[in-house]
């Protein structure tokens, strides 16, 4: 008896360890963040694009990233639902469940996933010379839409397999056919979870820098077409950074956190609306 | 027996795998009588409920063979529409399982997927089909709220409107009250006696007592055979098997 009450109290110490820890390094990110940041956010950050010396310490902001950031995140994650919300269906509606062709789709997904984001930016560069497009915001689009796209296909799949088998039985068994089935009944039931994969696969999107250093360029313009080339708040950050002078760094932390803030308010956005959708899915 | 063959089973086999789930059934539902189909639990009571309306089709390594006949429509040939053939049933389940939208939605949902566009008659046909269930007067002040705060008994009669609401000509009933609360289980039960004027009504149930008191025609299977079949009163007072006399008698469950 002795033996297991220890036992018992060693885990829930290690649990608690690691819950702190998660906590704390959480914590500190984001007091990082708005202790070297906030001093240097001002209302230009937001409203202008960068002036001549910016880089320098001059005047003018960072809008060309926000707006960038913006049209390639939600463009990306928008070509991403076209695919993933068919894929999650097909998955878990139109395929007998669990078969051997289900399981190998969620596997390669699963690889995709851990698939580096740099790798999904040189593979979407090589098409791009391929058809000879240049760096461009739908360069950047595409290629975080395949990096998002797995991820969010997992996540989208995991809530429509929670969806009871009998809830569909049900609607087939008022002759409805499985594509009814899964936009009227499978869709609705779980769509709170399906806008959280969104939220999360919009989130990564939005934060990645890797995947877009050669599709989608860099420039101080905000682009006004999808072949221009397009500013990002990670690459913003990251020139920022390398500058060695102060001014020019605690910029970068203030971009930092504007992207903190927009994502954030995306999230608490999506929350809302979620709830407002969820008064129909049954328990 | 002077009755009239609605669901004509032939030679009914079904395998899931290496396992085989019902052994070569022969069997005639009567038209317009309550069928209980008992027996102990894994017996294939609900294999052979859902082979009528082709819900096993989606099970992953189903092998069926042999003939189910409605209407002389042989329902297990794979170039039968299956829309249509569910459409003629109505299926009760075990847990009552509403559509995650309104109660008014959740009757309108069999009509509107087969072409009924026109408010007025939808409306109607809600209606209609809610007192049918017994469930109007309960619902009628509040048919945009969400179907899913209804009680458990209220759910099963409203997925019993649902179901009557395509017209359908036959009512399937998979254990419909083994989640209900007795007061519940008797509305339902009730609601069936009612709808035997118009429908052939097939249930599975493990409930004895039930069977006794709704069933017209009963249907005894046994670890996917099928033992004995024959009006209610004959294979509750005068079994022709020992297994049946044995089951009736609680001695086998």
């Amino acid at each position: 008896m002795e033996r297991r009450n220890i036992e018992e109290k060693i885990f829930k110490g290690l649990m608690l360890i690691s819950t702190v820890v998660i906590l704390s390094s959480l914590i500190l990110i984001l007091l990082t963040v708005l202790v070297k940041g906030f001093p240097y956010l001002s209302l230009a950050m937001v409203t202008q694009v960068p002036q001549g010396g910016y880089y320098l310490g001059k005047g003018g902001g960072i809008l060309n990233a926000i707006v960038g950031s913006m049209y390639l995140a939600g463009g990306a994650t928008f070509l991403a639902i076209l695919f993933s919300l068919p894929v999650a269906l097909y998955l878990n509606v139109y395929s007998k469940s669990d078969s051997k062709f289900v399981s190998a789709c969620r596997f390669a997904f699963d690889v995709l996933c851990g698939v580096p984001s740099i790798v999904y930016g040189a593979f979407g560069f090589t098409i791009m010379i391929f058809f000879g497009m240049r760096a461009s915001l739908l360069g950047g689009i595409i290629a975080i839409a395949m990096l998002i796209m797995p991820m969010m296909i997992r996540s989208m799949d995991e809530v429509i397999r929670l969806v009871p088998r009998e809830l569909m039985d049900a609607s087939y068994a008022l002759g409805a056919n499985r594509w009814e089935t899964a936009l009227k009944v499978v869709a609705r039931q779980s769509l709170p979870g399906i806008l959280t994969s969104i939220l999360i696969a919009f989130g990564r999107g939005i934060g990645d820098a890797a995947a877009v250093i050669f599709t989608a360029g860099f420039t101080d313009a905000i682009p006004t077409s999808l072949l221009r080339p397009v500013a990002t708040l990670p690459l913003a950050i990251f020139f920022q950074l390398g500058v060695p002078i102060p001014e020019v760094q605690g910029r970068a932390y203030a971009s930092a956190l504007i992207l903190t803030i927009l994502i954030l308010i995306i999230s608490l956005a999506a929350r809302l609306l979620s709830k407002k959708l969820t008064r129909h899915v049954v328990k | 027996m002077d009755y009239q063959t609605h669901i004509s089973v032939q030679n009914l086999n079904v395998h899931y795998g290496n396992q085989q789930v019902l052994k070569n059934i022969t069997l005639n539902i009567p038209d317009r009588k309550i069928t209980a189909i008992i027996g102990p639990s894994g017996c294939g009571k609900t294999t052979l409920l859902k082979s009528f309306n082709r819900l096993i089709d989606s099970v992953e390594g189903v092998k069926v063979s042999g003939q189910v006949l409605v209407d002389d429509e042989n329902i297990l040939d794979p170039k039968t529409e299956v829309t249509h053939i569910r459409k003629k049933m109505g299926l009760l389940l075990q847990k009552p399982y509403p559509l995650p939208m309104s109660i008014y939605d959740n009757v309108a949902y069999g009509p509107r997927i087969h072409g009924m566009k026109d408010k007025k008659r939808l409306d109607e046909i809600v209606e209609r089909f809610l007192k049918k269930a017994s469930l109007w007067d309960e619902v009628k002040e509040r048919l945009s709220q969400p179907a899913s705060m209804l009680s458990v008994g209220q759910q099963q009669r409203l997925c019993l409107a649902r179901g009557l609401a395509v017209e359908p000509e036959i009512i399937l009933g998979d254990e419909p009250t083994s989640a209900l609360d007795p007061q519940s289980s008797q509305r339902i039960e009730h609601a069936f006696i009612e709808l035997k004027q118009d429908y052939t009504i097939v249930i599975v149930t493990h409930i004895l007592r039930q069977a006794r008191r709704m069933a017209d025609y009963v249907v005894f299977l046994y670890l996917g055979e099928l033992i004995e079949h024959g009006p209610a009163w004959d294979i509750f007072n005068n079994p022709k098997q020992a297994l049946t006399r044995e089951y009736i008698k609680g001695l086998i469950s």
